[in-house]
Formats: structure tokens, C-alpha cells, sequence
């Protein structure tokens, strides 16, 4: 074979940061969504590559629902610092004491769809118009139909029956005042290729995604967290186990799964043999059938 | 699994649910072990409350609310599954006629095509359309994959009549690598293992072709073009000097010390590094995203292009394209588009519809000049300023363009250059 290919991990790399570039070229005030979880901490990392040995142009914005995990706020700040970069939190609980937004009712309640309003607030009120996002369409059905480059309308909605179409790697972000843009460079990658691309480059990660002992409830067939912000029922029985995280997210509905992987190659290992998607953790998913659809189709991330 | 040295290879699918397209491509991703089990799980409770006998593989390649709903692909979706010995990136697309502009979307980045023949009917309008635009886009390998022959008792005689069909529809098109394959997507015959039923047939079946497929070759190493993306110009201590062209590489081999010129201004100068974060390289090839330095201080921007000095593109406001319209509101004459080229951007206008084709029967049709959503046409364009560009059977990167309405900002056509 010639020596003139590059390996998926490098095409994929290399289509990233094309498209990073492109966000940077094309856009006013463009931000990287950050979450903590790995998809975030890989773009960030990938746009450091896009622009070096230059400084990273992107601000972070962390929407912050208020139920963290305390790990997360550290790994972030620490990150930021280190790349001397801007942040901008976005907080649900300001939106919430603003009266923007009410708090869910029922024993299922979560932060999660309150996001949507501090996020649309935030991306307003900084006047953003591009948000780089680390979704990635093998993660769920709807967002196997995202573009790289994803228009929301004034009122931050996405039309998924209405998108541009996207051609070659030409990324048409032309908007009108008001409106914004979603980019998504890592559209391409799947869980496997975020962990052997994780693995390879020796990026460093939020504890949370290695295996240990933790306080967790059973819920929704999957370990919930206890933690100040769970509200415990009658039936609910905390035990103590050895878990870790496949995605991370607001701490009352991430489920973790227990493991023993403790190292990336480890859990590297383990998700190749996995036999449930990553999200299938994941409280917000299981609402309905469309639960992801109608939450993009509001704004969400 | 063992992927490092893995390619990756792009390849579209296109069809409706009646073809068996999400049977097939139900097949590759269960029998690749790419369905994991809570989606397994969805899709067995969508299809018993739906009254679907067994699983209904299509609920899985559709994503959309409304998709789902009337049981057909409307838009591109993506698809990835993986095999010790690639990765795979599926892009699904409709079929039918009213989707054209998403097929020729999902075919813009494919290395193959897989065109999907129901044994029964032969090849038909379908086939005639998805072929077109299989050639239409360049995609260098065409499998033709004859299914549902467990309904032809798995007739060699009904694959060799079909593959006869298909070779004098295929002759009249440019595609470079056809290859025929007998399947049955629902048992699984040729998919991914080999049939027990088709004796005769010598070849490997599907999974294999795919695996082994050489796409190395399809990328053009001789013509070295680089469009510039952004500067690179570091406020930081030890860099203060530093001025880097970022950009991913279109075509070509870069090195330090090629004489290379800039377009357009013409300029001269020599590489004198390729740089990436990991550190400098001996050598740079397309799709590689570097960022280039030169030895001479030179204003260059965005929208420019680094070439080898002695082989460039054609620089010029006339361009002739295959153009295909995408969108609702049909083209309008002494109209400004912006057209967007590589990462050069302008303004452009339609000058003459040359020919219309009618894609079903590839008549070409000169009377008619209107250009609505999913009409092909051969057409002249002016634009405001010069391109730097190549043939697109050359040079997919460097020889295609999109057309952008300023009033509405939507994407309204995608073209391919020709060149004499």
C-alpha cells in the first residue's frame, strides 16, 4: 500500500480541524460548548492543535445546571487556566431565580430541559453566533442527521426537515442577525474512535470516567449517583459500589455502570465490548422515542 | 480490535425501504456487531406496537420523527460500523426522485457507491438515476449488488442477464470500477459471509469488497494545491515572528524548499516549514490539515491558494459546471449568487443554462432553461473575480462549488467544474 493515506484517526483529526478552522474563519464570536465530559475536553483539545503554536481563539461556555459533580468544576477550571482561556458560565440556577425558567415537578425531575433557556439566554446575551458542539451523529438518531454546520433560527430552533444541504466540505454558516450556528467537528467520530484518539494522544480526563468506589441508587437500570441534589424515595437503596461513567452530565441523571477499568486502555477494552450505546445511561434519553429530536428542535445542545 | 493502520472509507447507499437498502444496511451493522442492544431493544418495541412481523430493520436507519412515521428516508443519515480491517462511514439516502439533491449530497464525499438491483425487476429508472449520479459525482467504485435472489431460486442465469443489463447502462457513464455482487440482504446471502446457495458466483461477498476496496490510488497526488484557510500569527514569546498559512491540504504532496507560487497575486517563494502541533514534517500529503510557512514575507489571506510554481490550476471568471439545484425556489437569471470556492468566496451569476438532463433517461434537453429543485443542467457562470480551479474529474476539492442566496441565505446549488 502507498505510503500517501492517512489512518481513519488522522482523517478524522485532519477533518476537524478543518472544520475548526473554517468556525474560526466564518464567525464573529464563535464558542466551544463546555461540558467537562470527554467530547467537550476532546474538541477543546482539537481546536488547541487547529490553531497552534497560536493561542486557542475560543472562548468555553459551560452551561451550568448547579448539579455537578464537584470533579468536573475542578478538571474545568483547572483546563481553563491552563490555556489561559476565557470562560463563560451560563447558569440554570440564575435562569431558575430569575423566574425564567421553573423547576420540573415529579419524582423524575431534572435540570436537564431547563438547559435550553440558559443556554439560548447565554448565546444572546454575548451575542455568539457560533456554538462548537461535541455531538457526534453515531450517539443517537436524530443526530445522525446533524450537519457540521447546524443553523438555529432567532429563536435558537433547529429544523432538522429544513437543513441545508452540505456538500463536500463546503460549510455555508451565513446567518442573519440574531440567528446562530451549532458546529460540530467531531460529527464523524464514534465512542470508540474518542477513546483510542483519547488514548493515543495521552489527553488527560475527568476522574469520573475511571472506575471507583461511589455512593449510587438504582435507577432506570442504571446506577444513579447520590448526592445532595438526588431526591431519595421510600424504595430507594443506597449502596456502595465500583463504578465509573460513560458520559457525564448533570449528577442526578447520570447512571454510571460498574467496572473495574481504571486506565483508558482499560476502558478502551471494555467499550469495544460494550453491548449498550453509551447514552443508553442516560435518563433524559428514555423519556420517549423522540426525546432527543424535540429537545434539538428547542435548542438543545 | 487492532485499528491503527485502518483506513476509512466514505460510501453511499441509496433506495427506498421497498429495495431492501435498510434490510441491507440492517444486515452490515447486525451482523458486524454494530447494533448495540438497548437500540435492538427500541426498535423489537417500535415494530410490535407498529404490528410488524420479526424486526424492522428500516426503524433503524431512520432517524426523524416524521421519517419514522411514513416509513421512508427523507434526508442523509450517517451510519459508522467498523471491521478489524476498516472503518466505515455510511451516508443512507432516499431514493426516489424527489431526493435527488440529498443523493448527490450524500455521494459529494463517498469513495463508493452501492447501487442495489432487485433481482426480480432488472435494472429500472432507480437504477438508471443512482447510477447517474454515482457518475455524475466521480465516485471511483460502483458495487452492484443484485438482491432478493433467494427470489430468483438463486438463478445464475437471472444475475448474468441483470450484470448484462447494467454493463450497457454503465458503458455510457464514467465510472471507473464495477463490480457485481448476487445477495439476499434478508438471509444474509454474500452480505457479510459467503452464500451457500450461489456456488457459481467466484467473487467475495460485500463486506469483503468493502474491506479490501484499494481507495489509496483515488486521491490525486500530483497536482500539490493548498488552499489557505486563516493566518496563523502567534502574539506569544518565540513565536513573535511567526506567520503560518493553516489549511488542509486538497490535493498533492507539499515539501520544505518547493518553489511554490501564490494565486492569485502570482507571487513566489519556497516552503520553509510544514508544521503541526506535534512538530515539523519531511513531507505533507492531502487530506493532512498543516500549517505552511514560506521563506519570503508575502501578504497572503484567506481565499488564497499555495501551488507548485510549475503546475497550477486554471485561473478564471468563466466556469462551466454540471450544476444541480437544491432548493425550493427556482434559479433566477441576472441574479448575483455568492459562490463559494475551496475556501475563496465571490459573487456569481448564471449566464446560460446549457442543456437540462433528464436523469432517468440521460436526454439532454436544450429548449428548456427554467432550473427548479433537483434539476441537473450544464451551465456557464461569471464570476465578480477569478477562481483558481481544476476540472472536478481531477480534483474534487479544488473542482467544486456551491451557490448561495444572499436573500434567504440558503445553499441553492452545488456544481462541478469542467474544464476543456
Amino acid at each position: 500500500m502507498s505510503k500517501y493515506y492517512l489512518n481513519y484517526l488522522d482523517e478524522l483529526e485532519s477533518e476537524a480541524i478543518f472544520i475548526l478552522r473554517e468556525v474560526f474563519a466564518k464567525f464573529e464570536r464563535p464558542v466551544i460548548l463546555f461540558s467537562g465530559g470527554k467530547d467537550s475536553i476532546l474538541v477543546t483539545h482539537l481546536a488547541k492543535k487547529a490553531f497552534h503554536p497560536a493561542k486557542l481563539p475560543f472562548e468555553l461556555l459551560h452551561v451550568d445546571t448547579g448539579h455537578n459533580f464537584p470533579e468536573t468544576i475542578e478538571f474545568r477550571d483547572t483546563l481553563v487556566n491552563h490555556l489561559d482561556a476565557q470562560l463563560i458560565v451560563g447558569s440554570v440556577q440564575k435562569s431558575i431565580d430569575e423566574g425564567r425558567v421553573a423547576e420540573e415537578k415529579g419524582k423524575n425531575a431534572t435540570r436537564n430541559a431547563l438547559q435550553i433557556t440558559t443556554l439560548l439566554d447565554t448565546i444572546e446575551e454575548y451575542k455568539i453566533d457560533c456554538a462548537i458542539g461535541g455531538a457526534r451523529r453515531d450517539e443517537e438518531k436524530s443526530r445522525a442527521k446533524e450537519r457540521f454546520f447546524s443553523h438555529r433560527d432567532e429563536f435558537g430552533q433547529w429544523d432538522p426537515k429544513n437543513q441545508r444541504p452540505e456538500l463536500w466540505n463546503m460549510f455555508n454558516g451565513k446567518h442573519f442577525e440574531g440567528e446562530h450556528f451549532r458546529a460540530f467537528p467531531i460529527s464523524n467520530w464514534t465512542e470508540m474512535d474518542v477513546w483510542h484518539y483519547l488514548l493515543r494522544e495521552k489527553i488527560e480526563l475527568p476522574s469520573l470516567y475511571f472506575a471507583h468506589e461511589r455512593e449510587v441508587v438504582w435507577r432506570n437500570d442504571s446506577w444513579i449517583p447520590n448526592s445532595k441534589f438526588l431526591k431519595l424515595n421510600d424504595k430507594d437503596v443506597i449502596q456502595k459500589k465500583r463504578i465509573r461513567f460513560r458520559t457525564l452530565g448533570d449528577i442526578t441523571i447520570t447512571g454510571g455502570i460498574e467496572s473495574d477499568a481504571d486506565t483508558i486502555e482499560k476502558i478502551a477494552a471494555e467499550v469495544a465490548a460494550m453491548r449498550q450505546t453509551e447514552r443508553g445511561n442516560r435518563a433524559d434519553d428514555k423519556r420517549s422515542e423522540t426525546a432527543m429530536e424535540d429537545r434539538k428542535r428547542e435548542g438543545y445542545f | 480490535m487492532k485499528l491503527e493502520n485502518s483506513q476509512l472509507l466514505r460510501f453511499t447507499t441509496a433506495g427506498s425501504v421497498d429495495d431492501g437498502k435498510s434490510t441491507l444496511i440492517g444486515r452490515l451493522l447486525y451482523d458486524s456487531k454494530s447494533i448495540f442492544e438497548d437500540q435492538l431493544s427500541a426498535i423489537e418495541k417500535t415494530s410490535i406496537r407498529k404490528g410488524h412481523e420479526g424486526l424492522d430493520l428500516a426503524l433503524f436507519t431512520d432517524g426523524l420523527r416524521d421519517e419514522r412515521e411514513q416509513g421512508i428516508t427523507i434526508d442523509v443519515a450517517y451510519r459508522y460500523f467498523a471491521t478489524p480491517k476498516r472503518k466505515f462511514i455510511i451516508a443512507d439516502t432516499p431514493g426516489h426522485i424527489q431526493y435527488t439533491r440529498n443523493m448527490v449530497t450524500g455521494a459529494s464525499t463517498a469513495n463508493a457507491a452501492i447501487i442495489l438491483i432487485d433481482a426480480r425487476n432488472g435494472v429500472v429508472e432507480q437504477t438508471k438515476r443512482h447510477s447517474f449520479i454515482a457518475s455524475l459525482l466521480q465516485i471511483s467504485h460502483v458495487l452492484v449488488c443484485i438482491n432478493k435472489m433467494d427470489l430468483v431460486d438463486y438463478s445464475e442465469e437471472a444475475f448474468n442477464n441483470i450484470v448484462a443489463q447494467y454493463e450497457s447502462l454503465s458503458s455510457k457513464m464514467l465510472i471507473k470500477d464495477v463490480r457485481y455482487i448476487p445477495i439476499s440482504a434478508l438471509n444474509g446471502d454474500n452480505v457479510v459471509n459467503r452464500s451457500t446457495n450461489m456456488d457459481w458466483y467466484m467473487g467475495a461477498p460485500l463486506l469483503h469488497e468493502l474491506e479490501t476496496l484499494h481507495i489509496s490510488s483515488d486521491l490525486n497526488k500530483v497536482d500539490a494545491r493548498f488552499p489557505v484557510q486563516t493566518v496563523l500569527r502567534p502574539q506569544r514569546e518565540g513565536y513573535l515572528d511567526y506567520r503560518g498559512y493553516a489549511g488542509r491540504i486538497a490535493s498533492g504532496i507539499f515539501r520544505p524548499n518547493d518553489e511554490i507560487t501564490v494565486l492569485p497575486s502570482g507571487f513566489s517563494s519556497r516552503i520553509k516549514s510544514i508544521d503541526t502541533e506535534k512538530g515539523s514534517l519531511e513531507e505533507a500529503f492531502a487530506p493532512m490539515s498543516v500549517s505552511i510557512t514560506l521563506e519570503d514575507d508575502i501578504d497572503i489571506s484567506r481565499g488564497d491558494m499555495i501551488v507548485r510554481a510549475k503546475n497550477r490550476p486554471e485561473s478564471t471568471q468563466d466556469i462551466e459546471v454540471m450544476l444541480c439545484w437544491l432548493n425550493d425556489a427556482p434559479a433566477r437569471s441576472r441574479t448575483k449568487y455568492s459562490i463559494l470556492h475551496t475556501s475563496n468566496e465571490q459573487k456569481a451569476m448564471i449566464k446560460e443554462i446549457v442543456y437540462k438532463v433528464d436523469i432517468n433517461s440521460f436526454d439532454r434537453n436544450t429548449e428548456d432553461k427554467s432550473l427548479n429543485m433537483n434539476d441537473i443542467c450544464r451551465a456557464k457562470i461569471r464570476t465578480t473575480k477569478p477562481l483558481m480551479i481544476d476540472a472536478y474529474r481531477d480534483n474534487r476539492v479544488t473542482g467544486s462549488i456551491i451557490l448561495v442566496d444572499d436573500a434567504t441565505n440558503e445553499t441553492v446549488a452545488a456544481g462541478m467544474i469542467i474544464t476543456q
